[in-house]
């Protein structure tokens, strides 16, 4: 089974976020960038059906500057098989030409499944798989958080609200992964050294800017301070601000 | 003229509560003298279709076809796409469960990027221009869309129906060029515990961490929840989701679902950024914490120091006295 994933390369979740001096993008300094957590889901799906098939290859695949070259190289510590990074100098903010590049580059490949994350934690856009399917010209299922391979069939399950969509369709497929398809591993010593052999493929590529200009980053305006209630008569208190000044009962 | 597809979602022949907000961001985009077109997918009658003229809408297409009884991702990303092409300037979809997906696959068929998850819409000298949280939530991004259409998502519960009133004609038809739902198939939706709202869809969200101990204590948040109404549910953090407290439905934050609801109560919950990130959209948060520093408390409006062991069932006890 061949199996390709796409990742991202992007900033913790816990940094404390400070716009850069351009006004429109992520003061990058001090910031400590990972794995995206939910393509970390991904290529855990993507080892572990290879495993499963007893043969095939793990390729992993990202669009973004050099520094992605390490994020690679913990997915193949984790155990993918070899990566290529679509290297550019910086990322458009059009998804679609993410998508386009990834599709060119995966166009070759001819994989039974492409996996993604169900969406980036920075730019939240949950859009690139699809993208990617359309321009493949395969099925795509999102948000999977159960899946179920038999030959060229599968059944893949999707969170919506109030209940859990079931879908049915062929391979190959792009699938995009929710939190509950499994449990991600840690890398082992023995990966992180066998990494260092793995191919990583550097591949310059020009994307064009495409439909989405970034006019501005900003804080949110902050919250009006908060009050608290205290003492015996808190709870009281607390239902009065809710009716009268709230106004939400 | 600017004209504006405002793509709306029914469930089992029931408009969702969310197509009032899709034309009112729609008729926002489009200005007053713009045209507004709403389309809505079906296997038969829609109902809930009426107002939308209240909101804006200046005719609601209603395009059916047997395929449209469940969910059909590849189908209905044609037909959208199909009649969006050429004919509008703007294509606006709920960012539900469904319309991120269905969002995506339409923008990828129209060739242009989607704005997703968007927060805030204008207009700025005939282009587009919208706001919407990034890095969850911590900051905001201002994007000038320039692709044709601008393909845009609004993120439910943030875009307050406004009444602005235009003709709504309905218009039914039979869905064309399709002949079947596509490669992707719904074969079933299980649904979610009877009787429970989803967090997403709530107008009051109640969620508990684990400040509640054990399990078995989160009757006290779902007695909360009961007391403040029938459009209230239950969410959870994180930790209580892997702990197998709760059900990953439940799960409010950056690994689960992204809620704005009109009061938002956290009880023993710290506030961890991956939590604010699904919940500081709220419009009013309240929390419920022993510890005076928790981070939650810098989100909060209202905040209890105190032990949720007392203040949650006396505050359950208060509101139903009130309600009574
Ligand atoms: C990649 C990633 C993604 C994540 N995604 C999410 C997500 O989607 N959602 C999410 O919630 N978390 C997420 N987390 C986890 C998050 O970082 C926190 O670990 C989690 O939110 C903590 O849950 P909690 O607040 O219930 O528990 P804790 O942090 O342990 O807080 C418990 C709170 O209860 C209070 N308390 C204890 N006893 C009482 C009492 N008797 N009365 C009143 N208060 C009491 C304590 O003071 C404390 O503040 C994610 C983490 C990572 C790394
Ligand atoms: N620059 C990129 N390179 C490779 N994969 C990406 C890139 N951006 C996004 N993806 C993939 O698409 C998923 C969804 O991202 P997004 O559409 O940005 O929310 C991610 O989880 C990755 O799997």
């Amino acid at each position: 089974m061949k199996i390709a994933v796409c990742i991202k390369r992007v900033p913790d979740s816990e940094i404390r976020v400070a716009v850069a001096a351009d006004g429109k993008s992520l003061d990058e300094a001090a910031v400590k960038f990972g794995l995206n957590p939910y393509d970390e889901f991904a290529v855990e799906e993507a080892l572990r059906r290879r495993e499963h098939a007893g043969a095939g290859e793990v390729v992993a695949l990202s669009v973004g500057p050099a520094a992605v070259q390490e994020t690679l190289r913990s997915v193949l510590a984790m155990g993918a098989d070899r990566a290529l990074l679509l290297q550019v100098a910086a990322l458009p903010a059009d998804a679609w030409i993410v998508a386009r590049a990834l599709a060119d580059a995966l166009a070759g490949e001819h994989c039974d499944l492409i996996l993604f994350g169900k969406l980036a934690i920075d730019d939240y856009n949950q859009q690139v798989g699809p993208m990617v399917a359309e321009l493949l010209g395969v099925p795509c299922v999102t948000a999977v958080s159960a899946l179920d391979l038999e030959g060229e069939q599968a059944v893949a399950q999707r969170e919506i609200e109030g209940g859990i969509e079931v879908c049915r369709f062929p391979l190959p497929a792009v699938l995009t992964v929710d939190k509950g398809l499994n449990e991600p591993r840690y890398p082992t010593l023995k990966g992180i050294m066998a990494a260092k052999r793995k191919p990583l493929e550097v591949r310059p590529v020009e994307l064009p800017a495409g439909g989405i200009e970034v006019l501005g980053l900003r804080l949110p305006s902050p919250r009006r301070p908060g009050r608290i209630v205290e003492g015996p008569g808190a709870v009281a208190e607390l239902v009065r601000l809710l009716r009268e000044e709230a106004k939400v009962l | 003229m600017t004209a504006v597809l405002a793509v709306l979602e029914q469930r089992e022949g029931t408009l969702r509560s969310v197509s009032r907000e899709v034309v009112t961001g729609s008729r926002h985009l489009a200005g007053p003298a713009g045209r507004v077109d709403s389309l809505v997918l079906a296997a038969g009658a829609v109902s809930g279709l009426d107002r939308l003229g209240d909101f804006g809408a200046d005719a609601v297409l209603v395009r059916t076809h047997p395929a449209f009884e469940r969910y059909a991702p590849e189908s209905a990303a044609h037909v959208i796409s199909q009649a969006a092409s050429g004919n509008y300037d703007a294509v606006v979809l709920g960012a539900t469960a469904t319309g991120r997906d269905l969002g995506a696959r339409v923008a990828a068929k129209l060739r242009v990027p989607l704005a997703a998850d968007v927060t805030e819409v204008g207009s700025d000298d005939g282009s587009f221009v919208v706001g919407r949280p990034v890095y969850g939530g911590k900051a905001v991004q201002t994007l000038r869309v320039t692709a044709r259409p601008a393909v845009i998502s609004l993120r439910p519960s943030v875009f307050t129906p406004v009444e602005h009133p235009k003709a709504g004609t309905v218009d039914t038809a039979p869905a064309v060029g399709i002949a079947d739902a596509g490669r992707v198939v719904v074969v079933d939706v299980k649904p979610a515990r009877a009787g429970t709202l989803d967090v997403s869809e709530a107008a009051v969200v109640v969620s508990g961490g684990r400040g509640l101990k054990e399990p078995a204590n989160f009757a006290l948040i779902e007695e909360l929840a009961r007391a403040f109404g029938t459009t209230a549910s239950v969410g959870a953090s994180r930790a209580v989701v892997d702990a197998g407290w709760r059900p990953h439905a439940e799960q409010v934050g950056q690994t689960g679902k992204t809620v704005s609801p009109a009061l938002y109560v956290a009880v023993g919950i710290s506030g961890a950024v991956q939590h604010l990130a699904g919940m500081r959209s709220s419009k009013v948060i309240v929390a419920i914490n022993q510890d005076r520093e928790a981070p939650i408390f810098n989100v909060a409006d209202y905040g209890i120091v105190g032990d949720l062991f007392e203040v949650v069932p006396a505050l359950t006890a208060a509101l139903t006295r009130l309600s009574r």
